[in-house]
């Protein structure tokens, strides 16, 4: 019972949306302020019903109802509780009711935020958010029921794939789903603007904090999702070019591109038209995300061909809303006047470069993400393109990119002095140097590695910089500029928090070339080497866990003959699934961490075991965590801050247009 | 999107019955310099059976017998290419990750060089445009000041003097 009237609340939920995408449009063109006003309590409603949908479903897999197709299929009665509710989203059918539950929350955001902005805008951005609703609404009900019953319910369900079995799982879906559907706020907002011909600096004001909110959550959410790889695959690989990645990279690189070309619409009205472009970029490419994932597509477009109900359809939302908003953009861009002239050497022209180098880097990911399967279905070949060929392509952009972005930093807006701004980095390009030297001391890792790394420290230093040269200024004394620091507005903080995080994430991945592994049979009570540290297993044994039976050993991590750490790497199987997976033993030693799987276990008591140490390693997620911040910061300033925009809308009254 | 199901639930459910992984040190080959060419070159070659993982990171039977011809073939004294081509040879080139240059990759490889291009030039001709349009930027007028410092935005970055 309470199944199907999750069931049904989803079908109200469609009809909602469907409501939504017409009256509040209607009442906008009619001009007619009661039809518009329907938008709100509707887009809330909506959003309460798919809780309640998701909710349903979440009851049924925690109490294990084994009369529903999608509980038999991912869920076991032994599974821990906490598996049970993240383990919804651990397939198909619960996955796409998340996205949409995550898209009609983003509208009742919407709803809830927007008291301040004109009606019109609201009415318009809430209808195109029902549309989008509605559309993906009808794609789990026709091709998706996650509620589908079975006539005789089997005494026990299937379990979830181990290696979702996870807190990893538990927090890095929904985090991503925040960012990837969050960016369809911005994709509404971008239609909406279009559809009513309003584009001006508080256009910019209104969407940037969401854009902020949904990059957060994504940069997060990614961060997430590759820790969760790194310690799950056994041998520390943390990102694999795979095009699920892939998916979640390009919304990224667009939505970062965005963030800082609407700071130029916003404060000097200037790219408008590209502004309006990447917002609608950036959900587009969720949505190519979506299907690329889902339509299994990327299993094999034989696959697809032959099984094509999902794919199609989603295919045929993609290129509904995408062409859509792209006809609208290009029916309507072309009558945006240019303004907010600027110098080349100028804050804005800096952001138009790091613009360039974002796009360029998203082109090429979609670009080698899609050209193996484009390429098979039109000549029935087959390569691969892996991350030999990104490595190679992208690297020479984000140096460049990373070079550019405290100078950027640095130059004032409208017309900057290049010349100064160097100055003003002297200590960044020395402590770069200066890295390059020690880093370059260290033997074992490439070249690249080195500069990467000399690269990364600059940015750190010049990112940092910015923030004690503005708090310092001249002749000031100590306590003054200790004032003046706490003084800086918090988008100041945003911004350098933002660039140290990326130089911190790329001194990370840099040291990635320093890191040692030792890939070895082990017995107890011997010591292997690891860098810097011996590894010694100590115990050997075998227990059971509620729906697993594992494998362990108890190694201590020795430096300089001490014990300075314990880890117990296991092996576990899944009876249920007859599956295997293993469980990492790390430990965190400074930035650096130790890390050691199990293999195969051999009769006369030895165990295969990859031993590695990974210096720097956590700088990788630090870095992720640092940019969050600073998104959090910026998102936290008062001038930025959703529901504001109405003081601004009045300070600058609407002159824009 | 889904990372959730991502390449391991695919990897897993292929392999992990097996219960080993990947490189196990009796593979490994005495030579060190030899042997990190292995892994150079295997961490290069596609296992066929897994999505998008090499055969260095792949614990499927057929991976590990790919590692075990390619230290093979390199014991025999071949470079790292004529070990690739012979392994392409057999499995064609779905098995490089690193695409083979030719003129079916050449838009791939020459992607990000003409979004470069193709951005640069649509950025230079807007630039024109809007000089064309308003002569040349001038400092920031008393108006923008008055806007930037409403806006609050007024002394950063640089612009403090």
């Amino acid at each position: 019972m309470i199944v199907e009237t999750g069931h049904f609340a989803l079908v109200l939920a469609f009809a909602l949306a469907l409501a939504q995408a017409i009256i509040p449009f209607a009442g906008a063109r009619l001009g007619d302020a009661s039809l518009m006003r329907v938008a709100r309590p509707v887009a809330m409603t909506q959003f309460l019903l798919i809780a309640l949908a998701y909710g349903a479903l979440t009851y049924a897999h925690v109490v294990s109802d084994f009369s529903l197709v999608n509980v038999i299929e991912n869920s076991h009665s032994l599974k821990p509780l906490v598996y049970k509710i993240s383990g919804v989203w651990g397939n198909h059918e619960g996955s796409m009711l998340l996205w949409v539950l995550v898209l009609s929350f983003c509208g009742a955001l919407i709803a809830a935020f927007s008291a301040s902005i004109p009606i019109k805008l609201r009415a318009d951005t809430l209808a195109v958010q029902g549309l989008l609703g509605a559309a993906f609404l009808l794609f789990i009900l026709l091709t998706s029921n996650p509620f589908a019953r079975v006539a005789q319910a089997p005494w026990e369900g299937r379990d979830l794939n181990p290696i979702l079995q996870d807190p990893g799982l538990a927090i890095h879906p929904p985090l991503l789903y925040l960012g990837y559907v969050g960016f369809s706020i911005v994709f509404s907002f971008a239609a909406a603007a279009l559809i009513g011909g309003r584009i001006d600096a508080a256009w910019a004001r209104i969407v940037r904090p969401w854009t902020l909110a949904a990059w957060l959550s994504l940069t997060l959410g990614i961060a997430m999702g590759s820790y969760w790889a790194y310690y799950t695959l056994g041998w520390g690989g943390f990102w694999f070019w795979d095009p699920v990645e892939n998916a979640s990279l390009m919304p990224w690189l667009a939505g970062t591109a965005l963030l800082h070309s609407a700071a130029v619409m916003e404060k000097r009205e200037a790219l408008k038209i590209w502004t309006i472009f990447l917002s609608i970029l950036a959900f587009s490419l969720s949505l190519l995300g979506t299907f690329l994932v889902r339509s299994g597509v990327l299993t094999s477009v034989h696959a697809f061909a032959s099984d094509p109900e999902r794919g199609v359809f989603i295919l045929a939302i993609l290129v509904f809303f995408i062409g859509g908003a792209l006809a609208l953009f290009a029916l309507r861009a072309g009558a945006l006047p240019i303004s907010g002239i600027f110098a080349p050497i100028s804050r804005e022209g800096a952001l138009v470069v790091n613009n360039l180098l974002l796009t360029v880097s998203c082109a090429t990911v979609v670009v080698g993400t899609l050209y193996p399967l484009a390429l098979e279905a039109i000549t029935g070949e087959k390569i691969s393109v892996g991350a030999p060929f990104f490595n190679t392509v992208l690297i020479p952009i984000a140096l460049p990119l990373a070079l550019l972005m405290p100078i950027g930093q640095m130059l004032a807006w409208k017309r900057g002095d290049l010349l100064a701004a160097l100055q003003r980095l002297r200590a960044a390009f020395l402590a770069g140097l200066l890295a390059l030297g020690v880093f370059g001391a260290f033997e074992g890792a490439p070249y690249l590695s080195v500069v990467a790394a000399g690269v990364a420290v600059y940015l750190i230093v010049g990112s940092i910089s910015e923030l004690l040269q503005r708090a310092g200024g001249r002749g000031a004394s100590a306590r003054a500029a200790v004032a003046r620091f706490f003084q800086l507005p918090l988008s100041a903080f945003g911004t350098a928090f933002a660039h140290a995080g990326m130089g911190l994430t790329l001194l990370g991945l840099a040291a990635t070339g320093w890191g040692v592994e030792n890939i070895t049979t082990m017995s107890v009570g011997n010591s292997y080497e690891v860098g810097p540290y011996h590894i010694v297993l100590t115990e050997m044994s075998a227990r059971n866990g509620p729906n697993y039976s594992e494998t362990y050993a108890v190694m201590d991590v020795r430096r300089d003959g001490e014990v300075v750490a314990r880890i117990e790497p296991a092996k576990r199987f899944y009876q249920a699934r007859k599956m295997a997976r293993t469980e990492a033993g790390i430990v965190t030693l400074g930035l650096g961490q130790v890390y050691a799987a199990l293999g195969e276990a051999h009769g006369d008591g030895t165990i295969d075991a990859r031993l590695y140490y990974k210096p720097l390693v956590t700088l990788i997620w630090i870095g992720a965590l640092a940019m969050a911040l600073g998104g959090a910061f910026s998102l936290a300033d008062r001038r930025l801050r959703i529901g504001v925009a109405r003081r601004a809308t009045a300070a600058i009254p609407q002159a824009a247009e | 999107m889904k990372q959730a199901l991502k390449t391991l639930t695919l990897a897993a459910s292929l392999l992990a019955p097996l219960a080993a992984f990947a490189l196990d040190p009796s593979e490994k080959l005495a030579d060190p310099a030899l042997e990190a060419r292995a892994r150079g070159v295997a961490s290069e070659l596609r296992c066929l059976v897994c999505q998008n993982q090499s055969i260095d990171d792949s614990d499927a039977p057929l991976a590990k017998d790919l590692r075990t011809l390619v230290r093979e073939q390199l014991k025999l004294g071949m470079t790292d290419q004529q070990v690739r081509n012979f392994v392409v040879s057999r499995y064609g080139d779905f098995v490089l990750l690193r695409p083979p240059f030719k003129p079916e990759t050449l838009l791939l490889w020459f992607a990000p060089l003409l979004a470069l291009l193709g951005g640069a030039a649509a950025i230079w001709r807007a630039v024109r445009a809007s000089a064309a349009d308003d002569g040349a930027p001038t400092a920031l007028s008393e108006a923008e000041r008055e806007k930037l410092r409403e806006l609050g935005v007024e002394g950063e970055g640089a612009s403090e003097s």
